[in-house]
């Protein structure tokens, strides 16, 4: 076994995991961190396969800004052991029921896609440079439209706490 | 390419070093601040008082390590080794010399921003898991003020990068040859020291942990040396951004030939060091919504203004 093999089973294994964790955990701060370790992981796995451009953008803007709003509004919230409470009785054994069945779907899928794809990864590593000249060469519509996507969360964003601004603050405006 | 017994000289030097600087800069810090500040400072233990950074020390450890009955165990233990993880994984990627690197990744830029990001956690779970008003009042502040200067620090890089042509630190210290990208990339040099300054959070951005309202922010309820990586990783932190603005923006290790490249690192990162403390002399601490405004309604401006003139500029004359 090459040292990447090795180190590809590593970082799938804590993936799992630490996905597996973050489902059933009932603190939501707790779940919050194996899935934040379940990105590192994944971050890994795409380094190895050679994509380093995409390992560090799932670390800088999931790991490292999403991730962040996730736990900022499980502070706002500030459950504590009574949001323990309500996530143990969501989490009962009759929940798990139809979303396992429709993952075992996906599960049988992809193992009868693997059994037939013999070729593995090229392992060409792809440089960020490359990245760029793609994005905004053949695929600069989807670009586009992604910014498109923003604009509109943005200006809706604004739409929504626009009610708020007009208040008195204590703020110097 | 280095060859291995090389390397991992470079890894325990840069650990070693990175740390004891932090540990020294703690004392070093109070000193110049008395300086400037017209007092004498901490002179009393050893020559200088340079001692007192082992006493810090010694006491930090064997204070009494105490975690509270009602906070999260788990999350309080974990929290203030994300910090110093982080931070020092950060150091990875800077070149202290032509060949004097950890490693150099074509995604180096990308990697210390992802780092940087990595070490809100520290703040942000240490507020949560303290379960104490104070402390959670803290971390919120610090999320809120950490994911918005982020945006602004990553943006304020893209110039240098359109510049230099890469995300690799060693490329961007070799395209500034000719000239600094302090001189060339000045807004972009301003809004990255501004947010450096407060995504270490240190002074005047030191709102996660204001302690004239909040105690001592999000970490009033730590003590002994969980309390010391918080300090350690903040020192880090102040470390880490000043080397990464002498990589940037002031040519990293270029400099005379007289001296060799790893002095002219050192010197302009203790330069920059030395400014980060006289600013904690030197400006008061704004009010929490005066600088998240100031973040959204000057940095951010002033940052797409520098990206879109470097673009105009470099897709003009072509560099």
């Amino acid at each position: 076994m090459t040292i990447e093999l090795i180190l590809f089973y590593l970082a799938a294994t804590v993936s799992l995991v630490s996905t597996i964790l973050a489902l059933t955990r009932y603190n939501a701060a707790h779940a919050l961190i194996y899935l934040i370790i379940s990105l590192l992981a994944s971050a890994i796995i795409f380094y190895l396969v050679g994509a380093p451009f995409a390992a560090v953008l799932e670390i800088v803007i999931y790991a490292g800004a999403i991730m962040v709003l996730f736990v900022f509004v499980v502070m706002i919230l500030n459950l504590g052991s009574r949001g323990d409470h309500q996530e143990h009785e969501w989490l009962n054994p009759r929940m798990w029921l139809m979303p396992a069945l429709l993952c075992l779907v996906l599960f049988l899928e992809i193992v009868y896609v693997l059994s037939f794809t013999s070729e593995g990864l090229s392992g060409v590593v792809v440089a960020p440079k490359t990245v760029g000249i793609k994005l905004f060469g053949p695929y600069v519509l989807a670009v586009e439209i992604a910014s498109m996507l923003l604009l509109a969360g943005l200006v809706g964003a604004y739409h929504l706490g626009r009610r708020y601004l007009s208040d008195a603050r204590g703020g110097d405006q | 390419m280095p060859d291995s017994v090389f390397i991992y000289v470079i890894i325990f030097g840069t650990l070693f070093g990175s740390i004891g600087g932090a540990a020294v800069l703690v004392w070093f810090e109070r000193r110049l601040l008395g300086f400037w500040q017209d007092r004498l400072g901490p002179n009393r233990v050893g020559p200088f008082g340079i001692g007192l950074a082992f006493a810090d020390i010694i006491k930090l450890f064997t204070k009494e390590d105490w975690v509270p009955p009602f906070a999260d165990k788990f999350v309080f233990i974990f929290a203030p080794t994300a910090i110093m993880m982080a931070m020092l994984l950060g150091f990875a990627v800077v070149p202290y010399g032509p060949g004097l690197y950890v490693v150099d990744l074509n995604i180096a830029l990308l990697f210390f921003l992802g780092m940087t990001s990595l070490a809100v956690y520290s703040v942000l779970l240490g507020g949560l898991a303290s379960r104490n008003k104070f402390a959670l009042l803290g971390g919120l502040r610090s999320a809120a003020q950490m994911v918005s200067y982020e945006v602004f620090m990553g943006l304020s890089l893209m110039g240098v990068v359109m510049l230099s042509g890469s995300f690799s630190l060693v490329d961007i210290v070799n395209a500034q040859q000719d000239v600094w990208f302090v001189f060339s990339q000045f807004l972009g040099f301003l809004v990255f020291t501004i947010a450096g300054i407060a995504e270490s959070h240190r002074l005047p951005f030191d709102l996660p942990e204001a302690e004239h309202e909040l105690v001592a922010g999000f970490h009033t309820e730590y003590s002994g040396m969980k309390f010391g990586m918080f300090m350690v990783g903040e020192y880090l932190g102040v470390i880490l951004i000043s080397s990464m603005i002498a990589t940037i923006f002031f040519g990293g290790w270029l400099g005379p030939d007289f001296l060799p490249p790893i002095f002219w690192f050192g010197l302009k990162s203790f330069l920059l060091v030395c400014f980060f403390v006289l600013l904690r002399a030197a400006i008061p601490r704004p009010r929490y919504d005066q600088l998240m405004s100031f973040g959204w309604k000057i940095m951010l401006p002033l940052t797409l203004v520098n990206l879109m003139v470097t673009g105009a500029v470099v897709l003009w004359w072509g560099y």
